[in-house]
C-alpha cells in the first residue's frame, strides 16, 4: 500500500518542472501525508468509542444520582452537582473513612507488589541470561502464571488459601508446625498476605519477560571489557545491567504500578461479594460501593477520583523521568 | 492514485459502519422471538448440572404443548443479581426469570419487572391460587406484585441423630438456651455444634432478622428507613455471632463458609446441627440418607414459635418474574402459567424439596411428610417477610458484610462486644443510600 501511494506521487514532480506539474506535486503531497492519517482513522474511531466515550459516560453519571430507581433509564436520573464526590470525600463519615482506608490499603499493597515483581522478573532474568542446559525449559516455567486464565488461577489459589482443607495450612501447620492453630487467609488481616502472594505470582513474569527482553540489547563487550577491568558480577551488574535497563525499567514500573492500581479480578476472584477491610482494593471497593448500594452515581465519582489521581501519578512519573533522561544525554 | 482514494474510501467507510454496528447492537432476533424464551433459573439443587437436569425434562414438555422453546441457563447465586442488574441496565435480559423473594421490592423500583396486575394474573389462573404468605414477599405493599412465587421455603433446625445420640441429647431443642447446650455437649474431639455460613451475606441476613424480630426489632422503620443499631437489632446480631465467639459450638473455620460447607460438615458428622431451608436434597447427594437426619421448628426464646417474638423463620422462597422488556409476553405468561400449574409445582418441589406456593399443589400427600410438615407449618404461623422495602438487597449485602466481619474477628479471638457489633452496624447503615 505505501509502496503504490510513494512511486506514483514522486515521478511527475522529478521529471516535469512545469508550473502545473509542482502544483500537482503539492497537491498530491498533501495527499500523501494525509494517507496515514485516514488509514489510522477506523482504530482511531474505535479507541474512541471503545475507551473514551466509557470514560465521559463514567465522568458524567458522576454528576447523576444514578440510584436503583434510574439504573433503566438512567438518562432521567436527576443531577446531583458535586453531591457524589463531597460524599465519597468527607472523611468523617463512614463512606469517605472506608474509602481512604482503602485507597491507603492500595497503595502498601502496589508499592510492596511492583517492588516484589520487579525484584523477581529482574533477578530471573540476570540469572537466565547465562547459558546452561535447562535455561529454555525453566524460561518457559516462568511464564505459566502469565500464560494462565485469570480466573482459573487465582480460583485455585483461593482453594488453596482455604483454612481447613488449604495446602497452604496444610503445608505451614500440619507439616511445618507453625502457629497454634490453622490461619485464616480469606478473611480478617492475613488476607492483605495471601492477596500479595497471588498478585506477586501472577505479576512478576511480565517484569521477568520485559527485563529479559531488555538485556538482550546489552552488548556482550561491556561485560567482557568490565570482567577485564576486574570487575565482579555485583559490579557488573550495578554499573552496566542496571543503568543499560533504565528505560525499560521506567516503562515496566509505570505499567505494573497501573495494572497493580487498577487490579480489580484478583481480589475479586479470590474474595467474593465482600472483601475483607484489610485487602480491600480501590477498584473492588468502588465496585461494592457501585453494587452494595446501587448508587452508580457514587461509585462513578470515585471512579473519576481515582483516574484523577492516576493520571496525576503518571504525569509526574513522566515528567521526572524524561528530565532525567534528557539530562543524562546531555 | 485512483486506488489509494479507493483505499482510503474503504477504510472511512469502514470505520463508520463499524461505529455504527457498534452503537446499534441488539436489534437482532426479531422473527424468532415469538418461538423462543429465555429463562434464567437459580440455583435450587446440589449443582447448576441437577438444575438442568430437573428442569429440561419440564421445558421438553412446555415445548410439545405450546411449540415455545426455552432456553435455560441456570445462574449461580452469586452472579445472579448483578446479572439482572446489568439487564436491567441494558434492556437485554430475559423473558422469564427466577428471582430470590427478598429481592422482590428492590428489583420492582427499578421498573424492570412485569407488574402483576389482575389482568396478568387472569393469565395465569388468579391470583387467589396462591397462599398469602408467599404473596407477601412478592414486592411493596399496595404495589402490583413485581413477581409471583414458584417455590416456598423456611428455615428449621436439622440435627444429626447419630450425633445427638453420641453425645446423650435426648430431645432436639426447641428452645436458644436448648441449643447452646446442646452445642456444648456436642463440641469436642474436632466434631462441632452447629454450622453457621459466615461469608454468605445473605444467608447471615436471614438468621439476624429472624433473631431481630425475636428481639422486637425490625431492621427497617415502619416508614422504610434503615434502623440497623436498636438494642434489639446489635443484641440479635451479636447473639448469632456469640454462637462461634462466646459458646464456641460453632467451628471458626465456619467463618469463612460461603458455598454451603456447613451441609457438607453436617452430612459427614463434624457438626450435629445446622439452621437452614430446604437441605434434604444436598444431604442426599452428600451420602446422607433421610433415616439420618431429623428436623425441628428453628429455636425461639419460648419453644413455642408463633408471630411477633416468636417468629423462627423469614418467608424464604423464589419467586418468578417476566422482565418487562420482553419481545414475547404472551408466552412469557403462558410459561409461568405452566410453571406454577399444579402438576409442575407438584414435581418441582417434590424434587427440591420445598414447598408449593399454590394452595391446591400444597395439598398433594406428597408435602405432608414429617419433614415438609414442619416448613409448611413454619411458613403457615410461624415466618415473617423480609422487609419489602426498595432497599432491601443493599441492606443484605451491608448488613450481611458486617456479621461476615464480627464472625472474622471471632474466629480470630478477637471479643465481639456489643460496642463492636454496634460500630460494625452503624458503618453498615451510614451505607445505605440517603433519602
Amino acid at each position: 500500500m505505501t509502496q503504490t501511494a510513494v512511486t506514483p506521487a514522486r515521478e511527475p514532480a522529478v521529471r516535469k518542472a512545469t508550473p502545473g506539474g509542482a502544483r500537482t506535486a503539492r497537491r498530491s503531497g498533501r495527499r500523501r501525508l494525509a494517507l496515514p492519517y485516514l488509514l489510522l482513522l477506523p482504530a482511531l474511531l474505535l479507541e474512541l468509542l471503545v475507551h473514551l466515550v466509557p470514560m465521559l459516560m463514567g465522568i458524567v453519571m458522576s454528576f447523576k444520582e444514578l440510584t436503583q430507581f434510574y439504573i433503566r433509564d438512567w438518562a432521567a436520573a436527576p443531577w446531583s452537582g458535586l453531591d457524589n464526590f463531597s460524599v465519597s470525600l468527607d472523611f468523617d463519615a463512614a463512606v469517605g473513612q472506608s474509602l481512604l482506608k482503602s485507597f491507603l490499603t492500595t497503595c502498601q499493597f502496589t508499592v510492596l507488589s511492583v517492588g516484589l515483581c520487579w525484584l523477581l522478573g529482574t533477578a530471573a532474568a540476570v540469572l537466565l541470561q547465562e547459558n546452561f542446559r535447562g535455561r529454555g525449559v525453566l524460561r518457559t516455567l516462568f511464564l505459566v502464571p502469565y500464560a494462565l486464565p485469570v480466573y482459573a488461577a487465582v480460583i485455585t489459589w483461593a482453594f488453596m488459601f482455604q483454612r481447613d482443607n488449604g495446602l497452604i495450612n496444610h503445608v505451614l501447620h500440619d507439616q511445618l508446625g507453625i502457629g497454634d492453630s490453622p490461619a485464616f487467609w480469606l478473611i480478617g488481616d492475613n488476607s492483605f498476605w495471601a492477596l500479595l502472594a497471588v498478585s506477586v505470582w501472577k505479576g512478576w513474569p511480565f517484569a521477568f519477560l520485559t527485563v529479559m527482553a531488555g538485556l538482550q540489547n546489552i552488548p556482550r563487550e561491556m561485560y567482557e571489557a568490565a570482567a577485564l577491568d576486574g570487575a565482579g558480577v555485583w559490579k557488573q551488574i550495578r554499573h552496566i545491567t542496571l543503568p543499560s535497563l533504565r528505560s525499560v525499567n521506567q516503562v515496566l514500573v509505570l505499567v505494573l504500578f497501573l495494572w497493580t492500581f487498577n487490579d480489580f479480578n484478583t481480589p475479586f476472584v479470590l474474595f467474593g461479594e465482600a472483601a475483607p477491610e484489610a485487602a480491600d482494593l480501590i477498584s473492588l471497593h468502588i465496585y461494592q460501593s457501585s453494587f452494595q448500594t446501587w448508587n452508580f452515581g457514587t461509585g462513578s465519582a470515585m471512579s473519576v477520583l481515582l483516574l484523577l489521581f492516576l493520571l496525576l501519578v503518571t504525569g509526574v512519573y513522566l515528567l521526572l523521568t524524561t528530565r532525567g533522561r534528557k539530562t543524562s544525554d546531555v | 492514485m485512483r486506488r489509494i482514494r479507493a483505499a482510503v474510501t474503504g477504510a472511512v467507510t469502514l470505520s463508520l459502519v463499524l461505529t455504527a454496528t457498534a452503537c446499534g447492537g441488539g436489534e437482532d432476533g426479531g422473527g424468532q422471538a415469538t418461538k423462543t424464551l429465555t429463562y434464567w433459573a437459580t440455583n435450587q439443587g446440589s449443582s447448576l448440572e441437577v438444575d438442568k437436569k430437573v428442569l429440561q425434562p419440564e421445558l421438553d414438555e412446555f415445548e410439545r404443548k405450546t411449540g415455545i422453546k426455552v432456553n435455560l441457563e441456570v445462574i449461580p447465586w452469586s452472579d445472579l443479581l448483578n446479572r439482572i442488574l446489568t439487564a436491567t441496565t441494558s434492556g437485554q435480559g430475559p423473558d422469564v426469570l427466577n428471582i430470590g423473594n427478598t429481592w422482590s421490592a428492590s428489583l420492582q423500583a427499578t421498573g424492570a419487572l412485569l407488574p402483576w396486575d389482575a389482568k396478568n394474573f387472569e393469565a395465569i389462573g388468579g391470583k387467589d391460587r396462591f397462599v398469602d404468605s408467599a404473596l407477601g414477599s412478592t414486592g411493596a405493599p399496595g404495589k402490583d406484585p413485581a413477581a409471583v412465587p414458584l417455590y416456598s421455603m423456611a428455615y428449621a433446625l436439622y440435627y444429626n441423630k447419630q450425633m445427638f445420640k453420641d453425645a446423650g441429647i435426648a430431645k432436639p431443642p426447641t428452645t436458644w438456651d436448648e441449643v447452646v447446650a446442646a452445642g456444648k455437649k456436642l463440641s469436642k474431639d474436632g466434631k462441632w455444634g452447629i454450622g453457621v455460613e459466615g461469608s454468605n451475606l445473605s444467608n447471615n441476613i436471614h438468621q439476624v432478622f429472624v433473631l431481630g424480630k425475636q428481639h422486637g426489632a425490625d431492621f427497617f422503620t415502619a416508614d422504610g428507613k434503615p434502623d440497623f443499631t436498636s438494642d434489639g437489632a446489635v443484641a440479635a446480631v451479636k447473639q448469632y455471632v456469640d454462637l462461634m465467639a462466646t459458646h464456641k459450638i460453632v467451628a471458626p473455620g465456619n467463618a469463612e463458609y460461603a458455598q454451603n460447607q456447613s451441609l457438607s460438615d453436617f452430612a459427614k458428622d463434624k457438626t450435629g446441627m445446622v439452621l437452614w431451608q430446604t437441605p434434604s436434597q444436598t444431604f442426599a447427594s452428600q451420602g446422607m440418607s433421610e433415616e439420618e437426619w431429623g428436623v425441628v421448628p428453628a429455636p425461639v426464646p419460648s419453644g413455642e414459635p408463633g408471630t411477633g417474638t416468636a417468629t423462627n423463620s423469614m418467608v424464604a422462597g423464589i419467586n418468578m418474574a417476566v422482565f418487562k422488556n420482553t419481545e414475547n409476553l404472551d408466552g412469557a405468561l403462558k410459561f409461568v402459567e405452566f410453571m406454577t400449574s399444579d402438576e409442575e409445582q407438584i414435581a418441582l418441589n417434590k424434587t427440591y424439596g420445598s414447598v408449593p406456593p399454590v394452595k391446591a399443589a400444597q395439598k398433594d400427600p406428597a408435602f405432608s411428610g414429617p419433614s415438609l410438615a414442619v416448613i409448611r407449618d413454619t411458613l403457615a404461623t410461624s415466618a415473617a417477610a423480609l422487609p419489602q422495602v426498595p432497599e432491601e438487597s443493599q441492606f443484605e449485602t451491608v448488613v450481611g458484610t458486617a456479621v461476615k466481619e464480627l464472625f472474622a474477628d471471632a474466629a480470630a479471638g478477637r471479643p465481639v462486644t456489643t460496642e463492636s457489633v454496634k460500630a460494625k452496624l452503624d458503618k453498615a447503615q451510614q451505607q445505605m443510600p440517603k433519602k
